[in-house]
């Protein structure tokens, strides 16, 4: 009979090709928000335009919305933005914009050229409502219930299958709840 | 026409690895000389048909071949022939076919001078070798194809990331996979050992020069590495306990352990099941660390393209080699019959130290690596593992290992009494306390820790000394006796005494480095200077230049030290067209003892530069040492004894522990 | 001028100038330190401690990332407002998670990454010293002391070869 003793180091390796296995299915890249299910965290910027009273933490209290970060020399944002342009089309669920690291001109421009999908945008040149988000790259997509709360983070532009997938069902859930 | 022959030649080598693996495990009872020679040759035929392939793909990039799609997306016309080739393994595809190349190589090289192996035991190494060969291979052509063609040629390439174009990635990365994948004899010799059913003393001494050459290669490769960093990224940072640095420097932990150990089964006929696991786990490690850069699975600045298609069949592969040699091993491990017991103070109590130390600080480096990833499947938070966790582990469970080199060479075999045996290292420890001094004294007592090491730093270098003292019986005996014992000692000695007294250099160079590096950062124009340790820092001027494949700012330093000029460096800011990419060249001063470093940074338009200065006192000993190590492994591996004929067997049977 | 420079020292400086960076040198612009030295050097070694998140493996004392100069400068600010190091640490902490400390933090699922390493050492040393009491129990004679080093000396002369290292 043999020792159980000599098996020890398969039963480790096997082990350690299990953790390797799973972990090739994570991204490393991924980091998880911590903002989830935390309130939105308190902001005050002034909106593009300027000609309003800018864009604040409040705007988003009362209605299921999402929150989309975005800046002019990003070419994943150019990538979704069709996607944004529809979802606007189509009403559902307001947009509001989060221009992060970018300058009012060339926001202004890119907004212009390719047609402005959100129903208000902060101006967050120093970066400093991205921090507070969490945020590490454009673009990124927040979905914010009623009460203000964030619920979910999107990193990357949004697709057709990604909205399928991970933000219809969610937005379903949302309103859903009186 | 290249490609297709370079295709054509690796597909022979993997079926020549196909026959290689089959014939001496099919022959298993029968084998003898017959199959021996066929494995033999079929060795050497797939490191033929491998180099020509690697050939093949090297006049590709050399020729600037675009349709080959390797070539189009990692080279350019206008890269300079060094970079050009030198780029045939900047990337997956290139870089794997070296892998198997080096592979190859060592598997002909003992097919070629393994003479001295009997027969069965050669034809079971190379059949297990070829077997490792015929899934890379496989690999190789499924998912890592290096001669795919594109269908439209591009009119020219996506040049190559200017942070390897460097004569770093020249000499790196072959070095490295010397070492690293050198370690498959070790593997394969382990295996095969387990398949006989026994391991004797001889074995030990026939795998000690495989398991050195890739030792001392590893060694190197890891070094170059982390010179090739300093200097590279720009901020003189040397080692980051990256994964993928991590994943060289396991194999090498264990591959230290599995040096040792071996010498152990060799003279004592004690250790063999771990020294058989160590063969196996560190090609292992070897086989993880080819994973972690291909894979995707964690972050590091050395990955390849992430791609987890790929990652799964390596697993798949280390699945099968690692998981069939430990299953080997459980199976046979209890059959190998230890030899002559020993008392814990004596040589093979202090080997056998040496590797729970060096085991414990591989399973502690392969669990701050692979720790993130477990966290992340536990639930979903994401942790770092960083300098910090290692310098709280790592540290001081090498302390005790580096306490014990000096003593446990001038222990004898089999029994020892320790007091003696630290009275022979007494020089040793007058240095030590000397260095301990000098250091408090210079640090005005604040600094316990670089005291410390400073400390064992003498400890090792003087530990050497005080070994050679006691060998040639300096002052004990004659001059002449002593001249006569040092001229009849085997190399090993001279090896053993040069590596360890290295690895004192390092722990020097590391300590200073932690402890005394200095930076400053100022704003500078033309003609402006800033000062710092001693040194006067002046930035003479700032021009434009023009590379082969970029366009640079260079910037003139003037460095005076107590008044008089010192050094005249540059550093340039460089733009790559190509690849639309912004590097930074340093200017470095050296004087093999101390470095001064010197950055021009973003200007800020208005007429002035960020500088960056740093004072890096001992950095390039810590290169040096690293050298030194390798250089008395590659002194050892001439010894006489690990090249002369097998040991005569005593006729009293395999078994036999020589009487001492 | 070129000519004066001692020829040594232009093949060091020439074969040792090369380093072709991504993420250009050593990040600390001079525009974000703080007056303050003690606030300063406390900032720098907070920085060192903790990862820039877009980058591959580099704290943001070493990162030139632009997130990982924000992140330099927010915490300056914190420190320069009177934060103590662990309050601006959980500040980031709150926002990019454990992911941002280099250090990993001892929680109940990192236990095992502190302990493990001692944990092995440990266990290796118990089975070391059962080895050498299964050793003794062996049934082998009980060997003869060791030779004093002057009989080993009057050995080696006797036997007129090296012995073996």
């Amino acid at each position: 009979m043999l020792p159980a003793r000599s098996f020890i180091p398969l039963a480790a390796f096997l082990a350690v090709a299990a953790l390797l296995a799973i972990g090739l299915q994570n991204d490393p890249h991924k980091i998880p928000s911590m903002l989830i299910d935390k309130p939105t965290p308190d902001f005050a910027l002034t909106s593009l335009t300027g000609d309003d009273n800018g864009f604040s933490h409040h705007d988003l209290k009362g209605n299921v919305s999402l929150l989309n970060v975005f800046a002019s020399w990003c070419p994943g944002c150019r990538v979704e933005h069709p996607m944004l342009m529809q979802l606007a089309a189509r009403g559902d669920v307001p947009i509001y914009g989060l221009n992060w690291k970018d300058r009012q001109a060339d926001s202004k421009r890119w907004l212009a050229k390719n047609q402005n999908p959100y129903a208000r945008v902060g101006l967050d040149e120093s970066g400093r409502v991205g921090i507070d988000l969490g945020v590490t790259g454009v673009p990124e997509t927040f979905v914010i219930d009623r009460t203000g709360r964030i619920r979910y983070r999107y990193p990357g532009p949004i697709t057709q299958e990604v909205w399928q997938e991970h933000f219809e069902p969610l937005l379903k859930d949302l309103r859903g709840l009186q | 026409m290249a490609a297709e022959a370079g295709l054509f030649a690796i597909i022979i080598a993997l079926f020549i690895s196909l026959v290689q693996s089959i014939v001496p495990l099919a022959l298993m009872r029968r084998g003898g000389p017959a199959a021996a020679a066929f494995v033999r040759q079929a060795a050497i035929g797939q490191f033929v048909f491998i180099a020509v392939a690697f050939g093949c793909l090297t006049y590709a990039f050399v020729t600037s071949d675009f349709s080959v799609q390797v070539v189009a997306a990692n080279s350019h016309t206008l890269k300079p022939l060094l970079y050009k080739v030198s780029g045939v393994w900047g990337n997956h595809e290139g870089s794997m076919l070296l892998w198997v190349l080096i592979l190859s190589l060592f598997g002909a090289a003992v097919a070629l001078f393994g003479d001295n192996l009997p027969d069965r035991l050669q034809a079971n190494v190379l059949g297990v070798h070829g077997l490792i060969g015929l899934g890379f291979l496989t690999f190789i052509v499924i998912t890592s194809n290096p001669f795919t063609r594109l269908i439209n040629p591009p009119a020219d390439g996506n040049g190559l990331n200017p942070i390897l174009q460097d004569p770093g990635l020249a000499i790196h990365p072959p070095f490295l996979y010397l070492g690293y994948v050198g370690f498959s004899m070790a593997f394969s010799f382990s295996v095969a050992a387990l398949i006989e059913g026994k391991v004797d003393a001889s074995w030990a001494r026939w795998v000690r020069p495989w398991v050195l050459a890739a030792w001392c290669f590893l060694t190197v490769g890891i070094t170059l590495g982390s010179a090739w960093a300093y200097y590279t990224l720009g901020w003189g940072g040397w080692w980051f306990w990256d994964p993928v640095e991590n994943a060289s420097f396991m194999p090498w932990l264990a591959g230290t352990a599995l040096l040792h150990s071996a010498l152990v089964v060799e003279r004592r006929h004690a250790l063999i099941s771990w020294t058989i696991l160590l063969g196996i786990l560190t090609f292992s490690l070897s086989l993880i660390g080819t994973f972690l850069v291909r894979s995707g699975v964690l972050t590091s600045v050395h990955s390849f393209a992430q791609d987890p298609s790929r990652g799964a069949f390596i697993l798949a592969l280390i699945l099968l080699s690692t998981g069939g040699a430990l299953t080997l091993f459980a199976i046979r491990a209890p059959r190998l019959r230890n030899g002559a017991p020993f008392a814990i103070i004596s040589r093979e109590g202090g080997l056998t130290v040496n590797n729970i130390l060096l085991t414990t600080a591989t399973a502690t480096v392969f669990l701050g690596t692979f720790y993130p990833i477990f966290v992340d499947m536990m639930g979903n938070d994401k942790i770092s593992v960083g300098p910090p966790y290692y310098n709280m582990t790592f540290v001081p469970i090498m302390v005790p290992l580096l306490l014990a080199m000096p003593i446990g060479p001038i222990l004898k075999w089999k029994r020892d009494d320790i007091r003696s045996a630290m009275g022979r290292l007494k020089p040793a420890a007058y240095a030590c306390l000397v260095a301990a001094i000098i250091t408090l004294v210079v640090t005005l007592g604040h600094n316990v820790l670089a005291t410390f090491f400073m400390a064992i730093a003498a400890w090792l270098v003087f530990g050497s000394f005080a070994i050679l003292v006691h060998r040639t019986r300096i002052g004990s005996v004659p001059l002449s006796k002593s001249f006569w014992l040092a001229r009849t000692t085997p190399l090993a000695f001279y090896g053993l005494i040069i590596a360890h007294a290295g690895m004192g250099v390092t722990i020097a160079g590391i300590t200073g480095m932690t402890n005394w590096a200095t930076e400053k950062i100022e704003m500078l124009r033309p003609g402006q200077s800033l000062q710092l340790s001693g040194y006067d820092v002046r930035l003479r001027s700032v021009g434009d230049i023009a590379g082969p494949n970029y366009e640079a700012e260079r910037g003139y330093f003037d460095i005076a030290r107590r008044g008089k000029p010192f050094a005249q460096l540059y550093s340039e800011r460089r733009f790559y067209p190509v690849r639309q990419q912004q590097t930074t060249a340093a200017g470095i001063r050296t004087n093999l003892i101390s470095n001064l470093y010197v950055t021009l940074g973003d200007p800020d338009g208005k007429g002035s530069w960020a500088v960056r200065f740093y004072y890096h006192p001992f950095m390039p000993l810590v290169w040096l040492g690293a050298l030194t190590m390798s250089l008395g492994g590659f002194i050892s591996l001439f010894d006489r004894r690990l090249r002369v004929g097998a040991p005569q067997r005593s006729a009293t049977g395999l078994f036999a522990v020589p009487a001492e | 001028m070129r000519g004066k420079k001692k020829p040594w020292l232009k093949v060091t400086a020439a074969t040792l100038l090369m380093g072709l960076v991504l993420a250009p040198c050593h990040a600390v612009t001079p525009d974000e330190v703080l007056k303050d030295p003690v606030l300063e050097s406390r900032a720098r070694a907070l920085s060192q401690q903790l990862r820039c998140v877009v980058c591959q493996n580099q704290s943001i004392d070493d990162s030139n990332a632009p997130l990982a100069h924000d992140l330099r400068v927010l915490l300056r600010e914190r420190l320069a407002a009177g934060d103590s190091d662990q309050q601006a640490t959980d500040f980031l902490v709150a926002r990019y998670g454990n992911f941002v400390l280099l250090k990993p933090p001892l929680h109940w699922n990192t236990v095992p990454l502190w302990i493990g390493p001692f944990l092995i050492l440990l266990i290796a040393g118990i089975g070391f010293r059962r080895y050498f009491g299964r050793s003794k129990h062996a049934a082998t004679p009980e060997a003869p002391s060791p030779l004093s080093d002057n009989e080993e000396q009057r050995l080696e002369m006797l036997l007129g070869d090296g012995r073996s290292v």
